[in-house]
C-alpha cells in the first residue's frame, strides 16, 4: 500500500472510532438529526478549510480566512440594511472582493518573495480593520431572500434534516476534490508543494498558480462568510476570531503534510467534522467544560503531526 | 552617517521611525511630551507608552532570538495565558508572591521547552510545533482558572503590574531589564553569534561544532520565560487571571515588533534594540490613535499598512535594488579603505540568500 494514503486512513480510522464511541454512550448520537447538525454547525469552517488545504498544499499558509469571513458578514449586513440590492448581486459583490483580496495576497507573496506567514498576518489586520470601518456592532439580517434561504432543506429517514448550508459545504467539498485530483491547477498546487525549483523546472506557472490558489482560499473565505452570514442571520466583525487556526487544525489532523505537496481535500473534510464531533459529544455529556474541545484538539493536532514525522523518516529511510 | 556608531546605525531606521511616529502624535495631540509628578510617580503619555508596551517588549525580546534561529514561536500569547493563570492560582491558593512568581516562569520555561523539544529534537516545523501549543494553551489555562477570571488581591503580585520604584511604573522596568540582561547575555558573550550561525545555516553550524539543537531548545526556554513575565505583569496589571483573553493576538505583535525592528524573518542577524524600540513604535501608534480621537477601528489597517511597508522594503527584490544603488561609490574608491560595515552587510546578505535556497 502506499503510505501516502496512511495519514488519511488513519484520520478515517479515528473518526470512526470517535463516532463509535459517543454512539455507545449516547445511542441518539448516530440519528441522522445529530449528523444533520454536524453537518450545518461545522459548514464555514469546512469550506474555509478547503481553501485552506490549497494554500497549505503549496507550502504556504493564509491566516488570513477569520478575518475575511468576518469582513464578508459584516460587508452584506451593512449593504442589505442600507441599500435596496438583492442579497444575490450582495453575495457575487462580497465573493468578488474576498477573491481579489486573496488574489492580491498571493501576488504580493509572490513578487515579493516574503514569507505567507506575515503576508497573510497583513492581510488578517486588514480584512479585520475594513470589518471594523464598516461597523463596529453586530447588524442583524433581516430580509425576506435571507428567511427563503433558511427554509431550505431535504428531509431525511429519522427527522434529521439536510440544510442549504451542509449542502453547500458538501458541494464544496466535491468541488475541491476534482480541482485538486482532477485538473491540471491540481497537479500544479501539488508540484508547487514539493518544491518551488522542481516545480519550476517542470514548467509549473509558479506565479500564476500562487496567485490562483490564494485567490480560491479568499473566494473559500467569502463563500464561509456567506455561509456564515445565513447560519447566524447577522453580521459582526469580531465574530470568526480564529478560525484559520481550526482550518489548519483540520487541515493537519486531515493528514495533508504541512510542509506541502501532500494531502487529500477529503480528509481536510473527516477532519473538520472530528473536531466538530467533540464539540457534538461535549454538548451532550453537558458535564465537560468547553476547554476540554481546546485541549482534545491540541492532543490531536500532537498526534498527527508525529504520526507524519514517523511517516517521512519511514519512508526516507525505505528509499535509502 | 558613517561617522556613527555601527550598532546605532542598524537601528537607525527605526529610530527615525519612531522619532516620526512621535511627532505625528505630538500633532494631534499637543501635551504628548508632558510629564507629570503625582504620588511619588511619573504620569504622561511617553510613560505610558513604556508602561502600556511592556508586554509586547518582553515577548519580542524573546521572538527576536527565536526568530534568529530561523524559527517562530506562535504560543507566546497562550503561555501567558498559562502563567497568568498558574500566578493567580498560587497566590489564590494563599502561597506568597516569590512562590507565585517562580511556579509562573517555571510554568513558562516548561512550555518552551516542549516547544523547543518539539522544533529541535522531533524536528517539526516552528509554526506547527508552536500551533500546538496555541491552540491547547488557552484550554490548559481555563484548565487552571476553571473557567472564571481568577482575581486576586495581593499586594505583593498587584506591585509588579502597576506598581512603581524610583517613580517609574514597575512593567517599564522589568522589560528594560530583562532587555538589557539579554543583550549582555547574548553580545558580550558569543551565543549572539552562534544563535545567527545556527538562524542561516543550521546544518554547517552543526558540522562546525556549534551544537545548535541545544541552542534552539533554549532560545524557546527563554521565549517561555520572557512570555511568563509578561503574562505575570498582564495578570498583575487587572488583578486577575483571564485565560480567555490575556495576551490575546499579542504574538501577532510580537512577531510584528521583531520584523518592525529589523530581524528577518528568514533568520540570522538580529537586533534586540530593534525589536525593543519596534515595540514601542507598535505601542505609540496604539496610544496615538486613541489620544487623536482617531476612531480605533483604523488600527489595524494602519498596522496592516504599516506590515505592507516594511515587507516592500525587506523584500529579497527591493533589497537587490538598493543593494545595487550602495555598490557605485564604494567601487569608485574614494575611499581608499574600503567601508568595512557594508563589507559586513555584504557577506551577510549573501549568506542569508544561500540560507533561503532549500
Amino acid at each position: 500500500m502506499n503510505p501516502r494514503y496512511l495519514p488519511l486512513l488513519a484520520t478515517i480510522a479515528i473518526f470512526i472510532l470517535a463516532y463509535a464511541l459517543c454512539y455507545s454512550q449516547y445511542p441518539n448520537m448516530l440519528s441522522t438529526r445529530v449528523v444533520g447538525n454536524l453537518l450545518t454547525d461545522n459548514a464555514y469552517l469546512g469550506i474555509a478549510a478547503i481553501g485552506m488545504t490549497f494554500v497549505i498544499l503549496t507550502g504556504g499558509i493564509d491566516l488570513s480566512i477569520g478575518s475575511v469571513i468576518a469582513f464578508t458578514g459584516v460587508f452584506i449586513a451593512v449593504l442589505l440594511a442600507n441599500t435596496s440590492m438583492h442579497p444575490l448581486s450582495v453575495f457575487a459583490l462580497a465573493l468578488l472582493i474576498a477573491t481579489c483580496f486573496g488574489g492580491l495576497m498571493g501576488g504580493i507573496i509572490h513578487t515579493l518573495e516574503m514569507p505567507p506567514f506575515i503576508v497573510t498576518l497583513a492581510g488578517m489586520f486588514l480584512a479585520r480593520g475594513m470589518a471594523f470601518v464598516l461597523s463596529t456592532e453586530s447588524i442583524p439580517i433581516t430580509h425576506d431572500f435571507y428567511d427563503t434561504l433558511q427554509d431550505v432543506f431535504f428531509r431525511v429517514p429519522g427527522k434529521g434534516r439536510l440544510t442549504l448550508v451542509g449542502i453547500i459545504m458538501i458541494v464544496t467539498v466535491i468541488v475541491g476534490v476534482v480541482l485538486a485530483h482532477r485538473t491540471r491547477f491540481g497537479s500544479y498546487v501539488y508540484a508547487l508543494g514539493g518544491g518551488l525549483p522542481a516545480a519550476k523546472l517542470m514548467g509549473v506557472p509558479v506565479a500564476r498558480t500562487t496567485v490562483c490558489v490564494y485567490a480560491l482560499s479568499g473566494f473559500m473565505a467569502g463563500l464561509s462568510g456567506i455561509v456564515f452570514s445565513m447560519y447566524t442571520s447577522a453580521g459582526y466583525s469580531l465574530a470568526a476570531v480564529g478560525v484559520e487556526l481550526d482550518a489548519i487544525a483540520a487541515v493537519v489532523i486531515g493528514g495533508t503534510l504541512l510542509t506541502g505537496g501532500s494531502g487529500f481535500m477529503i480528509g481536510t473534510l473527516i477532519g473538520v467534522l472530528i473536531m466538530g464531533l467533540i464539540q457534538t459529544y461535549i454538548i451532550f455529556d453537558g458535564t465537560l467544560s468547553s476547554w476540554w474541545t481546546k485541549i482534545v484538539i491540541g492532543g490531536l493536532l500532537f498526534t498527527f503531526i508525529l504520526l507524519q514525522r514517523g511517516l517521512v523518516w519511514v519512508t526516507s529511510r525505505a528509499r535509502i | 552617517m558613517n561617522r556613527l556608531h555601527p550598532a546605532l546605525r542598524r537601528i537607525l531606521p527605526q529610530l527615525i521611525t519612531l522619532v516620526v511616529v512621535l511627532g505625528c502624535n505630538v500633532l494631534v495631540f499637543p501635551d504628548f511630551f508632558k510629564i507629570e509628578m503625582a504620588n511619588g510617580r511619573l504620569y504622561g503619555s511617553i510613560i505610558d507608552i513604556l508602561n502600556r508596551g511592556a508586554p509586547v517588549a518582553l515577548l519580542a525580546i524573546g521572538m527576536t532570538l527565536v526568530i534568529a534561529t530561523k524559527g517562530i514561536d506562535l504560543s507566546v500569547g497562550a503561555v501567558m495565558a498559562i502563567c497568568g493563570a498558574v500566578a493567580a492560582a498560587a497566590v489564590a491558593g494563599g502561597s506568597d508572591v516569590a512562590t507565585a512568581v517562580v511556579l509562573a516562569l517555571c510554568a513558562g520555561i516548561v512550555c518552551g521547552l516542549w516547544n523547543g523539544f518539539l522544533v529541535a529534537v522531533l524536528n517539526i516545523q516552528p509554526i506547527v510545533a508552536t500551533l500546538i501549543l496555541m491552540v491547547a494553551g488557552r484550554g490548559v489555562a481555563q484548565l487552571i482558572t476553571e473557567g472564571v477570571i481568577l482575581t486576586f488581591t495581593n499586594e505583593g503580585l498587584i506591585f509588579l503590574g502597576s506598581g512603581s520604584l524610583m517613580a517609574l511604573p514597575m512593567p517599564f522596568l522589568i522589560w528594560l531589564g530583562f532587555g538589557v540582561l539579554t543583550a549582555i547575555l547574548v553580545r558580550k558573550t558569543a551565543l549572539g553569534l552562534l544563535i545567527e550561525a545556527v538562524g542561516i545555516n543550521l546544518r554547517a553550524s552543526t558540522l562546525s561544532g556549534v551544537r545548535g539543537n541545544v541552542l534552539i531548545v533554549a532560545v524557546y526556554a527563554i521565549s517561555g520565560l520572557c512570555a511568563a513575565t509578561a503574562g505575570i505583569i498582564v495578570a498583575a496589571d487587572i488583578k486577575g487571571a483571564d485565560a480567555n483573553n490575556a495576551g490575546l493576538w499579542l504574538e501577532l505583535d510580537a512577531i510584528l515588533a521583531v520584523v518592525i525592528g529589523g530581524t528577518s524573518l528568514l533568520g540570522g542577524r538580529f537586533t534586540l534594540a530593534g525589536s525593543l524600540i519596534g515595540a514601542m513604535i507598535i505601542q505609540s501608534i496604539n496610544t496615538g490613535i486613541l489620544l487623536s480621537g482617531f476612531p480605533p477601528e483604523f488600527n489595524l489597517i494602519i498596522k496592516a499598512f504599516i506590515i505592507l511597508v516594511i515587507l516592500i522594503i525587506q523584500s529579497p527584490i527591493v533589497q537587490s535594488v538598493l543593494f545595487a544603488l550602495r555598490m557605485p561609490p564604494d567601487r569608485s574608491g574614494d575611499d581608499a579603505e574600503p567601508n568595512r560595515d557594508d563589507r559586513a552587510d555584504e557577506r551577510d546578505h549573501s549568506m542569508q540568500k544561500e540560507g533561503m535556497a532549500p
